[in-house]
């Protein structure tokens, strides 16, 4: 039976208990609310969330833990000998789970019997063909001890799930009885009740740093795995990128470090002219009609999805600058290139500077302004000398938040940037050249983890030391704007 | 002040006095300056809507295309001893004819055209090239659907091919049709002549909204259903998911969470994972949720749990904003009158900040619709030609998703991928502009002042 009717189960249990605590609390109280310590609904809740919380609980940590302790049982089954040359244990295990899987569509589809499929062997029977019946596809003929592994993997997981039935119903027949009995005219409930939902709202509030947590942990473990294959040094000094499947690639972040800053500086150097006298204009000058007018259509801009910008770069920046600047200087053929990249990431930019800027303008204080003018300066001046100066430290936080994002930004990259790494040996002249293709630290996250992916090969893992490098620089950043911009803040508070 | 320290000694030169009428060279300088300062403002406004203006004409411009489709309309004598040899019209019997046993009809069926229409082109062949392969398969399985039909004549829409599609759309020309092994100017002339007589029409095409993803040479038939069914997917459990688990965080924080430590050190990871790259939430999804929790690759729910916790942060924020919004004589009121400190939340400031978390939690869902990158890294870039079934087991099928069908057909060779690519986007800018219109509108409708 399907898992979610598991979970619909244990939520009938919970909405019968709400109505029987309901009613055995106003039994304990002669049927008269007032003899109640807290409302009748609350000693209802009180039953329904002792069953739902621990048994969903157990019901997510189950469906967690039984995967990996079969794994670890069933890899101990395999033979060295199975391990191919070539191959490693966990390609293997990948085909003992895929063999499990078909044995399971076999049984369902009322192909095979239980029993036969218990009793098969792989010295009898065709395995590779019984399962391409059913659309399981296989490199080779099944060995025995892939085979027995399977059904041993089979074995398990059917017990497993069997198992994990019994102990979630348990669990939430044990929490609604517990619950029913302790309800009683004087039982506490609302306290119980509210104590409970506040332990779900902490619970809520910490994901945030589980999510941290989940993305730290996960990209460490792999970059370990990545730097007892491929040398750190090489990864973090070298000067080549060229991954090669077959092994033995130079695995460098250095060019793609190099491709990723200057197409962030080319966004930059538009983003931050434009975006500033933008938010300049809008606060200082602006009248209100246009400021109602133009504030909304620049901040469109920021509610585009990047793949629009992507799109945006492929089909049109990228064949223009090309056809007018490129081709005509001589200075490349490519329609993917750091112009191209850079100057349409710097209109995905122009919101995110106008609209910061603009309310850390906004907070300079009005007397100020009042006091430049008293001087006699124009408004021009008092911008330039006294707004722009007083702000300066939130604007520059506001630059870095927009030079993160521009670190950090993937589609355009992917469709604007190209796909090659820059060539430190080629020369100066080619590495600065903007209309060259130049590839960045999230394009190669991209290729690395798409397509046919391999995660023992240092090939593939070099994603995730290039994706922690990514976290490393965008966090340093992100913490150092927010720093700057609290800071300042305060200064006008 | 320097004229009157000056005093007398600047009667001398009466030419320099300056007046309010005549402005000093240095006073126009400084008003040049005042207006420079002024154009450079308006400059980069006007670099910023004309940016925007640029960009959606050229989607507008290049897309528009794709939900115009050209047809071709054909009688196809359904033959009885092609289709169904045994004459049962058992569908198991029947299935044995594969595509290439329709194929020969609806060249018939072509030749028959041409010849009723009394069109003679000099050095034609293959005029069946014109209609999409997918032709074959569209008939099999309508015969197959009802099986009644073998033997009858039928009169069947058969959608043009692509290269026929991007004669009409100024894709493909007479002098690229003779470089092209795929189409002669022969075919074309061809075309030509049916469209006049009537056989061949160029009208809007709802199926590309609805028909599945197809094969590299076949653009035209490409759709978007599967990646609109996905989306769609993703969106119910980001809704499921990011709604209540943002909502009860930002209660947490905003009403019962203690200063210390803790709690700060949730606030700084809140804001933190607001500007963390989405690629790396594609990593996290990679690692945790398909290689060590073993969810299937491409399926809705891995991508829902991933754009979750994108979206995370943007509804807390949001509805911190909201909660703080309502004024604290509301909570002190109802503390008054006994309620407790959660029936307060609940009862009272929960409903009031309502709009105001409906509205962030919409934003955040239409950003969580466009988002790409990490829907790359879980796999959703598969060719997926199967709708994935109803919910909730077609949350664990494989689908794609809108904007990540847009990356796919750019990196396919055709031209005609290009024009469904922006087509595509246009689709996905209408749902974010529906969704943007209803946030201004919720906002507008029930935002209370206070």
């Amino acid at each position: 039976m399907p898992l979610y009717w598991l979970f619909l189960i244990v939520i009938a249990i919970a909405s019968i208990g709400y109505f029987m605590g309901r009613s055995r609390a106003l039994a304990s109280a002669g049927g008269s609310i007032q003899g109640l310590h807290s409302l009748p609904s609350y000693y209802g809740y009180n039953v329904a969330l002792t069953v739902v919380t621990p048994a969903l609980g157990l019901l997510v940590l189950w469906l967690l833990a039984q995967p990996l302790y079969i794994d670890n049982r069933v890899t101990s089954l395999i033979p060295e000998t199975s391990v191919a040359e070539g191959s490693n244990l966990s390609l293997v295990m990948s085909d003992v789970r895929r063999v499990a899987e078909g044995l399971n569509v076999l049984v369902d589809t009322g192909r095979m019997s239980e029993d036969d499929v218990t009793a098969m062997r792989s010295e009898f029977t065709n395995v590779r063909d019984r399962l391409g019946e059913v659309g399981v596809a296989l490199g080779s003929n099944v060995e025995p001890a892939i085979l027995d592994a399977a059904q041993q993997y089979r074995t398990m997981s059917n017990t497993g799930a069997r198992l994990m039935w019994v102990a979630v119903l348990l669990v939430a027949l044990g929490g609604f009885g517990v619950s029913y009995i302790v309800t009683h005219k004087d039982f506490r409930a609302r306290n119980t009740v509210e104590n409970g939902i506040l332990l779900v709202l902490m619970g809520a509030a910490s994901i945030a740093i589980l999510t941290t947590l989940g993305i730290v942990l996960s990209m460490l473990f792999e970059t370990r795995n990545f730097f007892s294959a491929h040398p750190w040094q090489d990864f973090f000094f070298g000067t080549v990128w060229s991954p090669d499947f077959r092994g033995d690639s130079d695995l460098a972040i250095l060019p793609l470090l190099w491709g990723t800053l200057y197409i962030s500086l080319v966004a930059l150097l538009v983003a931050v002219p434009v975006g500033l006298f933008a938010a300049i204009y809008l606060s200082e000058y602006a009248s209100k009609r246009v400021r109602s007018f133009a504030k909304p259509l620049i901040e469109i801009l920021a509610g585009i999805p990047t793949i629009v910008y992507g799109l945006f770069a492929l089909i049109t920046i990228g064949p223009m600058l090309r056809d007018y600047f490129a081709q005509p200087l001589g200075l490349g053929e490519s329609s993917s290139s750091v112009m191209t990249a850079g100057l349409v990431m710097g209109i995905m930019l122009i919101p995110f500077v106008s609209s910061l800027s603009d309310d850390i303008i906004n907070a300079v204080p009005q007397a100020m302004r009042d006091g430049s003018y008293g001087l006699g300066a124009t408004q021009s001046e008092t911008i330039r000398q006294v707004i722009v100066p007083a702000a300066l430290p939130g604007i520059v936080g506001a630059v870095l938040l927009a030079a993160s994002r521009a670190i950090g930004e993937t589609m355009i990259v992917v469709l604007g940037a190209g796909a090659a790494a820059a060539q430190f040996d080629r020369g100066l002249g080619e590495l600065v050249n903007p209309f060259e293709a130049m590839t960045t630290v999230t394009v190669k996250i991209v290729s690395q983890l798409t397509g046919d992916t391999d995660f023992s090969s240092p090939e593939t893992l070099v994603a995730f030391a290039l994706g922690l490098t990514l976290f490393v620089i965008t966090l340093c950043l992100n913490v150092l704007a927010l720093w700057i911009v609290r800071r300042y803040r305060e200064q006008y508070e | 002040m320097t004229d009157m320290t000056a005093g007398p000694a600047s009667d001398d030169t009466p030419a320099k006095k300056s007046s309010i009428l005549s402005l000093d060279v240095r006073t126009k300088k400084r008003n040049a300056a005042e207006a420079r300062f002024k154009l450079y403002g308006i400059i980069a406004i006007s670099v910023a809507v004309l940016a925007l203006l640029f960009l959606m004409t050229s989607i507008i411009k290049n897309g528009s295309g794709a939900f115009y489709q050209t047809f071709i309309t054909l009688d196809v004598q359904l033959a009885e001893d092609k289709l169904d040899k045994t004459g049962t019209r058992d569908r198991a019997e029947m299935a044995k004819v594969s595509t290439f046993g329709y194929a020969p009809l609806i060249r018939d069926a072509m030749d028959a055209a041409i010849a009723a229409k009394g069109i003679e082109i000099e050095g034609l062949d293959d005029p069946q090239d014109l209609i999409s392969r997918e032709a074959a398969a569209q008939m099999r399985n309508f015969v197959l659907a009802n099986p009644e039909v073998v033997g009858e004549t039928r009169t069947f829409e058969f959608v043009a091919s692509g290269r026929i599609d991007g004669y009409y759309k100024g894709r493909v020309t007479m002098a690229s049709a003779e470089l092209d092994g795929n189409i002669s100017p022969q075919q074309l002339q061809l075309a030509d002549a049916l469209k006049e007589a009537g056989v061949l029409e160029t009208r809007f095409n709802w199926n590309f909204m609805v028909w599945p993803d197809a094969s590299e040479n076949r653009p035209e038939v490409a759709g978007l259903g599967v990646a609109i069914l996905g989306s769609l997917y993703m969106m119910i459990v980001v809704l499921l998911l990011a709604l209540p688990i943002g909502v009860a965080a930002s209660i947490y924080l905003e009403e019962f969470a203690p200063k210390n430590r803790i709690t700060d050190l949730i606030e700084v990871n809140i804001s933190n994972l607001a500007a963390v790259p989405s690629i790396v939430f594609g990593i996290l999804g990679l690692a945790i949720f398909i290689n060590f929790a073993g969810l299937p690759q491409s399926a809705p729910i891995v991508g829902g749990l991933v754009l979750t916790l994108m979206t995370l942060p943007t509804i807390i924020i949001a509805t911190r904003a909201s909660l703080k919004a309502v004024p604290p004589s509301i909570r002190e009121a109802a503390l008054g009158v006994g309620a407790s400190k959660m029936q307060t939340v609940f009862h009272h400031v929960l409903p009031l900040a309502m709009p105001g978390i409906l509205t962030g939690t919409i934003i955040g869902l239409a950003q969580a619709l466009g988002e790409t990158a990490p829907l790359l890294l879980i796999g959703m870039v598969a060719f997926v030609r199967e709708y994935p079934s109803g919910p909730p087991e077609g949350f664990f099928d494989p689908a794609s998703a809108l904007p990540v069908q847009v990356y796919n057909w750019t990196q396919r060779a055709d031209p005609a991928f290009v024009e469904r690519a922006s087509g595509a986007i246009i689709v996905l800018l209408v749902f974010l502009l529906a969704m943007n219109t209803l946030a201004i509108i919720l906002r507008r409708r029930f935002e209370r002042r206070w």
